[in-house]
């Protein structure tokens, strides 16, 4: 089943455009110059790798994709729309509807349930408690944590966790699902469980973006984005070789 | 619509985090609400000393009358010009009878009637039983229409009585209570100073107010008997009904006029007699009962507002260290509104659980008070819970709002990074 490199980018609308983007921040007396000038699009149902060493933009990268932050210049513009002037309440929208963030610490509500954890991002977009409960539990079915649905975290394992999260990324039909080192707090083995179920995510469709430093995760991706001092280094399709399955 | 109700959802969320909070933290959550509990308590109990100082004060007006003007030597403000004052000749009590011929031979009188009262104060004895300085009261069988007279048991006396001064009176609860434990004291003969009369009814129990005069420790003579008994005094006063206490200027006016004619006093002659009423005695206490009630609940504010600060110390602390919560929050769509909802709602929780346990605590206390002493003046009201609920909630909002807003501000990056 060898696959032909360009059947592997049936590339979708666009839904990140990044132009000439630059960020500094003040340390002190001194001025940080975390991105250099970036410039990247990213289409939908694309699975993209951004990696780089620390000290690389990574992290500010990530920050600005997942509307977190905006750029000190540069255009973003997020399924059209300009997201590089927003504001605090507007982003915070953005990141509501259109990305589903998964955290290296998972970051689950430790006082909440599974399914009420699942639930937040739906609390915010105002989803009335039915709709809700029924989207949450069809996620949590989605990553395979159907039975563990009261359960708290701390009842959980590591990796049934970031399958709480990953269903809390997934629940509310986001654009890009945006994974910062997904596996980072993972051994070898769940990690590749997670990997496996980013993999039939990106197979129903979805839009995957994934902030690594490890190679073995990055080559799950079709697209490797590669930082270095705040610029692009390179930004390569994998080929069907490099492809590793799992 | 969609704002109003993810408002809602994200309200009841709010609630349900902040009831999860606090079962997570229980004996943080008690010691600072105990601050708010012991402020909520000072500052009820405070406002149920006020209230009831407020009532004590009420009743004592009602004593006196809102409809009735005093015709006496003194006036019931201070004076600055004693010596004035001094010399100017008694109230006779005579002056009634005349009062009242000039009352119902006027046609557009705002006037009713005039009750003399001849005071004095006796030694009155039954038996083994004596009290020392009990209030006299001299005046007519009309008494009644010029003072609440309510009588527990027995009667008031008769105009015939009245005229021609028989031995018989009225005693008030405390005089019975003293002088005739556990018998009745009706139909018994009570020494007054060197005079002896029949107790023919017992007035029921009116209470006192603080130091005020109370009813409950006087004793009603017909005038004539007290006049032949104990003489006149200079305290003698005569007590004038108007028709309408809404025109008590009108009445002042006329019934000044009255005794102007009657003193024979000359156009260009000051008045030598004084008109009271209940206004005037309002107008001395009210700045002390608004100075008592100011300086109680200044003080007792403060120990509410110590416990506001501890809620707001530990409201800090909850934001401190779910840091990285708000952080996740916002990530996944919470709007700084939405944060500063989340821990106004857990100060506010906080405080109203405090206030309706320092609110039960005060019902409890203000009921032990009133079955222990029962003059202590106090008095619980619904009025009372509503204001302490309030209380509460702005206490939260208050002591909530800087570290609520500190929470709102945060940005995501730093929180989600925050360790």
């Amino acid at each position: 089943m060898k696959m032909e490199r360009q059947i592997l980018r049936p590339k979708g609308n666009l839904v990140i455009r990044i132009e000439g983007v630059t960020k500094e921040y003040k340390m002190g007396e001194e001025i940080v110059r975390a991105l250099r000038g970036v410039s990247l699009s990213i289409h939908r149902n694309e699975y993209v790798a951004i990696m780089g060493p620390s000290g690389s933009g990574k992290s500010t990268m990530m920050n600005l994709l997942g509307c977190l932050d905006t750029p000190t210049s540069g255009k973003y513009e997020f399924n059209g729309k300009d997201v590089a002037t927003m504001e605090d309440d507007e982003l915070a929208e953005i990141r509501n509807k259109e990305i589903g963030f998964v955290f290296q610490t998972f970051n689950l509500l430790p006082r909440s349930t599974a399914l009420q954890n699942v639930e937040l991002p739906l609390i915010y977009a105002g989803v009335p408690a039915d709709e809700r409960r029924e989207r949450a539990l069809a996620a949590l079915e989605s990553v395979g944590l159907g039975d563990r649905i009261n359960h708290k975290p701390n009842e959980l394992s590591g990796g049934q966790r970031q399958r709480v999260a990953i269903a809390r990324a997934l629940v509310n039909n986001p654009s890009i699902i945006l994974a910062d080192e997904p596996t980072g707090n993972l051994d070898t083995k769940t990690s590749a469980d997670i990997m496996d179920v980013f993999e039939s995510l990106y197979m129903q469709g979805n839009t995957i973006i994934v902030v690594t430093h490890e190679e073995d995760i990055a080559r799950h991706a079709r697209r490797i984005v590669r930082l270095r001092d705040g610029l692009i280094e390179s930004d390569k399709m994998m080929l069907e070789e490099d492809f590793v399955k799992v | 619509m969609i704002a109003l109700r993810r408002f809602f959802y994200e309200f009841s969320e709010s609630f349900r985090i902040a009831y999860a909070q606090i079962m997570a933290n229980k004996m943080r959550s008690v010691l600072t609400a105990l601050g708010v509990i012991i402020g909520i308590l000072a500052v009820t109990l405070m406002g149920t000393a006020i209230n009831g100082i407020d009532r004590g004060f009420e009743n004592s007006l009602a004593m006196i009358g809102y409809d009735v003007l005093y015709v006496q030597k003194w006036p019931w403000a201070n004076v600055d010009d004693w010596w004035t004052y001094r010399n100017r000749p008694r109230i006779k009590t005579e002056y009634a009878e005349q009062i009242n011929k000039i009352i119902e031979s006027s046609r557009t009188t705002e006037l009713v009637v005039a009750v003399p009262q001849n005071v004095h104060i006796k030694t009155t004895k039954f038996g083994e039983n004596q009290i020392q300085g009990t209030f006299i009261m001299g005046t007519t069988d009309e008494y009644p229409l010029v003072a609440q007279v309510d009588l527990q048991e027995g009667r008031f006396f008769s105009s015939a009585e009245s005229l021609t001064g028989r031995p018989v009176c009225i005693i008030g609860y405390d005089i019975a209570d003293a002088l005739f434990p556990g018998i009745s004291p009706i139909g018994k003969t009570v020494q007054i100073g060197n005079a002896q009369a029949q107790v023919i009814g017992v007035l029921t129990k009116q209470g006192k107010f603080l130091g005020l005069f109370s009813f409950d420790s006087q004793i009603i003579v017909p005038i004539a008997f007290s006049k032949k008994y104990f003489g006149e005094t200079e305290n003698d006063r005569v007590v004038v009904r108007m028709k309408d206490k809404t025109r008590v200027l009108e009445a002042k006016e006329e019934l000044t006029g009255i005794m102007r004619r009657l003193r024979g006093l000359l156009p260009d002659q000051k008045d030598n007699f004084s008109i009271n009423e209940q206004q005037a005695f309002k107008n001395t206490i009210d700045p002390i009962k608004s100075g008592i009630a100011l300086a109680g609940l200044f003080i007792t504010g403060l120990s509410l507002f110590v416990g506001a600060i501890g809620i707001m110390n530990i409201t800090f602390v909850s934001v401190k260290e779910r840091t990285r919560e708000i952080g996740t929050r916002k990530a996944l769509g919470a709007r700084r509104r939405t944060i500063l909802m989340q821990f106004l709602i857990e100060a506010v929780s906080i405080c109203l659980v405090g206030g309706v346990i320092g609110l039960l605590l005060a019902y409890g206390l203000s009921v032990l008070i009133a079955f222990t002493a029962p003059d202590f003046p106090i008095s619980f009201s619904l009025d009372l819970v509503l204001v302490g609920m309030i209380t509460s909630v702005l206490t939260g909002i208050f002591s909530g709002f800087a570290p609520a807003y500190s929470a709102a501000k945060l940005d995501p990056v730093v929180a989600l990074r925050y360790e």
